[in-house]
């Protein structure tokens, strides 16, 4: 009878191991593709840059300064060239100077109501605004799993397996960006701006 | 993605997969009940008949229709989202060249991303009515509609709240059990008036046996008759049954989506505004029919049910009042900014 009652405990032991082992390995390879999935997002974003950019020189010669920054970004961000969840932290920074940069951009050219109405300027705005999506909800996905995966390796009973499953706590991909983190100013004062 | 909502999907992905399921049993053994039922009916009252007369001993009916709902079942399984879409008149975009049809197809690649799900087929309805709804057996196989009215009415963020929401019909498997249902409702009223017409000119025959059977022997006539009853009440009542259930699936799944759709936008305020642009526009969307009603992100036939809730409209609405829905995400909504505004002060 003892005998059987052990075994029954091994058993559920034995299943519970199983299942939290195949568990970790499962959101470990989500966070992997998730990270995968934002590379893909930004060799998008690097390979518009430079269409985007044709397009609009011509009309703003006299914003060179915020285009060459553009460029400056965007060539920085492909030099990189760390792989993996471990180069997130470079990948992140070079990517964060090129969104803000981007982003400068997109300010500028909405001050121009001549260069939305000429060509397929109002196409190409829209262009970016989905590869800035894809690479914000590709990073969202990837936080979120990321997430999930540490709190899972962490978390009592499955942090017993964690050393089995060869987890390691992801790192997540930080906004350390001041244009992004800074609080929106809401001036009504009408004045020009400087 | 925090830990309950991700045990909520897997629940509900689970729950989901069970009812699909349990829907196919049911459908098939209610059929095999009419099917047996009707045999055995017959038998009864063939058992007193003449030696020379026809006796009914096998089961041809039973058998026949319970092969008939299988390959009904299989068929409307293999083939439901086809049929939803060709129902509604939807056209895919393959190739867009329209500056809005581009905007749909970026919107749903990103929301494709932000959800993790691979980008279903896309697919417009030409109606001026602003709807939506999704389809498909799984996420590898999925569509998203929506109609020309909804990409005139919604800026960008509403629409990628909405395509958010659909998106989350297909990540938790909805999209199977709905589509499942609505083929099945198709079949079942199609079948029913056929069956109709030829029970029509069935039941003389069965109702002169009837009453030749009851009149010979007393024991077998109280229960054929309450049998005949309940038989002829089950066929009369199928195609109510099985637009109850349409009804009873798709209510609470809705508040569940609109979750979804908060999470992977993280904007609850689109999709509160979208969903009401979408209730002012008073006109239902005429493309789509009462069959597909319950795949809609709101109710396409324009029902003033939707507008309470309670036990009537419990009942017989397809989906829950837009009101309460619109205030669940303002709540959510609310709640994310204070958050965001408690974290930087």
């Amino acid at each position: 009878m003892g005998s059987i009652m052990f075994l029954v405990v091994l058993v559920v032991v034995a299943a519970w191991l199983i299942g939290a082992y195949n568990g970790l390995i499962s959101l470990k390879n989500q966070t992997l593709n998730a990270f995968k999935q934002i590379d893909v997002q930004l060799k998008r974003r690097h390979d518009l840059i430079p269409n985007l950019v044709n397009a609009v020189k011509g009309a703003m010669e006299f914003e060179r300064s915020t285009l060459e920054a553009v460029i400056q970004a965007r060539n920085q961000a492909v030099k990189v060239n760390a792989t993996g969840p471990e180069g997130i932290k470079q990948i992140s920074q070079a990517e964060n100077a090129l969104s803000s940069a981007l982003q400068r951009l997109m300010v500028v050219v909405e001050q121009y109501p001549q260069l939305k109405a000429t060509g397929n300027i109002g196409q190409l705005q829209e262009e970016l605004t989905s590869t800035e999506n894809k690479v914000a909800f590709a990073r969202q996905l990837y936080n979120d799993t990321a997430t999930q995966y540490n709190t899972k390796q962490q978390q009592f009973p499955t942090n017993v397996v964690a050393g089995l499953a060869k987890a390691q706590p992801a790192d997540l991909w930080e906004i350390d960006d001041q244009a992004e983190k800074a609080v929106p100013q809401v001036d009504l004062s009408m004045k020009p701006k400087v | 993605m925090s830990d309950d909502t991700s045990l909520n999907l897997f629940q509900q992905q689970e729950a989901n997969r069970r009812r699909t399921v349990l829907l196919v049993i049911g459908f098939v053994a209610f059929f095999a009940w009419l099917g047996f039922g009707g045999d055995y009916i017959y038998y009864l009252s063939t058992r007193d008949a003449p030696r020379t007369a026809y006796h009914h001993v096998f089961p041809w009916f039973g058998i026949a229709l319970t092969v008939v709902a299988l390959l009904t079942a299989w068929y409307a399984y293999a083939t439901g989202p086809e049929k939803v879409l060709w129902s509604t008149g939807a056209r895919p975009i393959v190739d867009p060249t329209d500056p809005q049809e581009k905007q749909l197809v970026n919107v749903v690649e990103e929301m494709a991303i932000a959800s993790g799900v691979p980008r279903p087929r896309i697919w417009i309805v030409d109606d001026p009515d602003p709807n939506a709804f999704a389809t498909g057996t799984d996420p590898l196989h999925a569509h998203v509609a929506v109609t020309r009215g909804l990409l005139d009415l919604c800026s960008r963020e509403e629409l990628q709240a909405v395509v958010g929401h659909e998106l989350g019909h297909v990540k938790n498997l909805d999209v199977r059990l709905m589509t499942l249902l609505a083929a099945l409702v198709g079949a079942v009223a199609l079948m029913h008036d056929g069956a109709t017409r030829v029970l029509r000119g069935g039941t003389n025959l069965g109702g002169g046996g009837g009453s030749r059977g009851g009149g010979k022997k007393g024991g077998a006539g109280p229960l054929l008759a309450v049998l005949l009853v309940v038989w002829i009440l089950s066929w009369i009542l199928a195609p109510i049954i099985t637009q109850i259930l349409a009804l009873a699936v798709s209510r609470k799944r809705e508040y569940l989506a609109d979750a979804m759709s908060a999470q992977f936008t993280r904007n609850p305020l689109a999709l509160a505004s979208a969903l009401q642009k979408i209730e002012g526009a008073v006109a239902p969307t005429a493309a789509i029919k009462r069959g597909a009603a319950h795949l809609c992100i709101a109710d396409p036939l324009g029902r003033r049910l939707t507008a309470h809730e309670g036990l009537f409209a419990d009942a017989l609405a397809t989906h829950p009042p837009m009101a309460k829905r619109i205030a669940i995400l303002r709540g959510m909504g609310y709640a994310q900014l204070k958050k965001e505004g408690g974290g930087v002060a």
